[in-house]
């Protein structure tokens, strides 16, 4: 279970996020909506242990990962803002070299497997620069899953995927929660992800407005979506 | 530091400077061979002295702020660096005035002139790189990682310049200063003054960039309720 | 036994992405070329002059092209934050940074297998019969100015300003040039160990204390 409790991030005196908690269990998936500006992708990185909250507590399976992250960071499966990919290698050869630095066994076949999970299999031996947005977002998806991590953390997977990729993705998450991983999603998207989302996280300015299960009050879920929604 | 003490040294300071030029253009007497130009070397090694001074705060300073992250300790790297760079280039200049009364020539590839020269331009490059970082905590950090390496090198170029002109030694060296004991005392009011100066300096510049950190905030605070 | 797997298959990635587009090793090799043609033209260069400064004028052109090659290096890294993806899949930083420092000595590396011979045909200076000792020197003092030189790039790279390497690195690296000019030139005429054993002594430490402190500071300056 990956838990973290009463997490402040000051950057020179703002307060990018105020006592936030949550937890997330296996096979569930969280997703974390809010405007510009409301702390989500300082949200997601100090999840993916990319940053370290100026308070608070990060706990992953009973690990505190301030004191070692280490043991942590093989679990978690991260896209960021930036796909973390190297423009001049081919997918392949990207896939191959994280797959070498988690130290996965059978990588080929695993590379393999990832490649037509996500739908790469046309384009697997060309470099990364002449792929579109949406194929690279794809294969930073691709790239974040290699290692089978027990967390899936996705900070604006949607963006620039077309219809089809955006059900290729839907059904990765489906998949994913049903392997048990524990998965946090950030995104403006709301609407496609409620039939796959458990809980409902909701920042303003920082601060923590919402946070349930959706089935506890799924009226109430959609009512925030829709407040959301019509604010853009 | 309480107003009274910064006033109380500020005037021991001034009247150390007084008496310390008092000692060196009127009572101790000019050298015999160079006559009054080489008065320049109390300066000289008076700053020498308060330059290498700085430079080991900002180290001390560095490594507190690594420690601590407490963003004061930037400030005294930074302002240290500051009055240091200043006093380094102070004794670059005398060094070269009184080089050019005592060998003849405006510069020497002696080990104590280069080695000051070295670190004037790792002074240089530690204000140049905190003026291209924006981030203030990167910039805390990154000058503070630049502030340990840069004083580690220093005894390194030392050495390294003095076997150097050991096996070169002819080029401009010869002959060595006579210094009587009035110009050891005077030398030694001279390098208290400036310590002294430097003391009093560090607090005032320190200042400086607490209120320029305190502006930049303010600033924030008002752009982000606009 | 761990590290080792993943610096090797760092290198293999650097390797593969500069020969895709061959940007950094060509630019240094054309580069330090053009640096031995200027030094011809602009300098007088007559028998005795060259042979004391032999050495001199040869680090002269690997530390211009050096900082050339450096400053690319870590450029590769920050396009799409890849370094944080490391630090996730490795979880030490310190890696990247001697990952990255053996990939720029073993690119100085080919640049200086090049520039080496060329320097004795074009000067007519004789090959030297301790090449040995003569290629050691000028590696162990390149391994130093290539790790202190990756490590401030990380810390320059970030000003957007290429030249604050080489104004940051140069006065830090002068006693390891000092003591490699001195030391080869030493070598070259064939002087007994006595009169440049102490050089490769500061080389040595040199060497030493900046791939110590660079990887135990090198923490404070990766943000995670």
């Amino acid at each position: 279970m990956y838990q973290i409790s009463n997490i402040t991030k000051n950057v020179s005196s703002k307060k990018i996020l105020n006592n936030i908690s949550m937890q997330i269990y296996p096979g569930e998936l969280t997703v974390v909506v809010g405007e510009n500006g409301a702390g989500k992708s300082t949200l997601l990185k100090i999840l993916a242990l990319l940053e370290k909250p100026s308070s608070g507590n990060v706990i992953v399976d009973e690990i505190n990962t301030l004191k070692s992250s280490n043991k942590v960071k093989p679990h978690l499966g991260v896209l960021a803002h930036k796909s973390f990919l190297y423009e001049n290698l081919t997918v392949y050869e990207n896939l191959e070299f994280y797959g070498q630095l988690y130290r996965i066994n059978n990588l080929k076949e695993r590379i393999y497997e990832l490649i037509s999970d996500v739908g790469l299999e046309l384009v697997l031996h060309e470099p990364v620069y002449i792929l579109s947005r949406g194929m690279q977002q794809r294969l930073a998806i691709a790239r974040a899953l290699i290692h089978d991590p027990s967390y899936v953390l996705l900070d604006e997977p949607q963006t620039g995927l077309d219809q089809d990729a955006v059900e290729i993705l839907y059904n990765l998450l489906g998949n994913l929660k049903e392997e048990g991983k524990g998965i946090v999603v950030v995104t403006h998207h709301f609407d496609n992800l409620i039939e796959l989302c458990d809980k409902l996280l909701v920042l303003k300015k920082g601060q923590q407005v919402y946070y349930e299960h959706v089935s506890i009050s799924p009226t109430k879920a959609k009512e925030i979506y829709m407040s959301l929604a019509a604010r853009r | 530091m309480g107003k009274k003490w910064g006033y109380i040294l500020g005037i021991i300071t001034l009247l150390t400077i007084i008496a310390a030029n008092y000692l060196i253009f009127i009572w101790v007497p000019a050298e015999k061979v160079m006559g009054i130009v080489q008065k320049i070397f109390y300066f000289h090694v008076a700053a020498a002295w308060v330059g290498f001074l700085a430079f080991f705060i900002v180290f001390i300073s560095s490594i507190k702020y690594l420690l601590t992250f407490n963003e004061k300790w930037d400030w005294y790297s930074a302002a240290s660096a500051e009055i240091g760079f200043v006093f380094m280039s102070i004794v670059l200049a005398t060094g070269s005035i009184w080089g050019r009364a005592f060998w003849g020539h405006w510069w020497t590839w002696d080990p104590r002139l280069t080695t000051s020269l070295i670190l004037w331009f790792i002074y240089a490059a530690y204000l140049l790189l905190r003026s291209g970082i924006t981030l203030e905590g990167r910039r805390a950090r990154y000058s503070a990682v630049l502030g340990i390496i840069g004083f580690i090198d220093v005894p390194i170029v030392w050495f390294s310049v003095r076997w150097w002109r050991t096996v070169h030694p002819n080029l401009m060296e010869s002959g060595k200063m006579a210094i009587t004991t009035k110009m050891s005392i005077t030398l030694s009011l001279s390098v208290m003054a400036f310590t002294l100066l430097y003391a009093f300096l560090l607090p005032r510049v320190v200042k400086l960039y607490q209120l320029d950190c305190t502006i930049q905030k303010t600033k924030d605070v008002i752009i982000r309720n606009l | 036994m761990k590290f080792a797997k993943i610096i090797y298959a760092m290198l293999c990635k650097d390797f593969k992405a500069e020969f895709r587009r061959k940007e950094i090793l060509s630019s240094m090799l054309f580069f330090s070329l053009l640096i031995v043609v200027i030094i011809n033209v602009t300098l007088n260069i007559n028998k005795d002059i060259l042979f004391e400064n032999f050495t001199g004028l040869m680090w002269i052109v690997f530390l211009f092209t050096g900082v050339l090659g450096i400053n690319r290096s870590f450029i590769n890294e920050r396009i799409n934050d890849s370094y944080l993806g490391i630090n996730l899949a490795v979880g030490e930083s310190s890696i990247i940074l001697v990952s990255k420092a053996v990939s720029n000595l073993a690119f100085i590396g080919i640049v200086q297998t090049i520039v080496i011979p060329l320097f004795f045909i074009l000067f007519s200076v004789k090959w030297p019969q301790n090449a040995f000792l003569f290629l050691l020197v000028n590696f162990l003092g390149t391994t130093g100015f290539v790790f202190l030189g990756t490590f401030l790039s990380v810390l320059t790279i970030n000003t957007n300003s290429e030249i604050l390497l080489p104004i940051v690195l140069f006065p830090l690296l002068l006693p390891l040039v000092l003591a490699v000019v001195q030391a080869s030139n030493l070598i070259l005429k064939g002087a007994p160990l006595q009169l440049w054993g102490h050089w490769l002594g500061l080389i040595l430490v040199f060497d030493f204390l900046y791939t110590l402190v660079p990887i135990l500071l090198f923490d404070f300056v990766v943000e995670v």
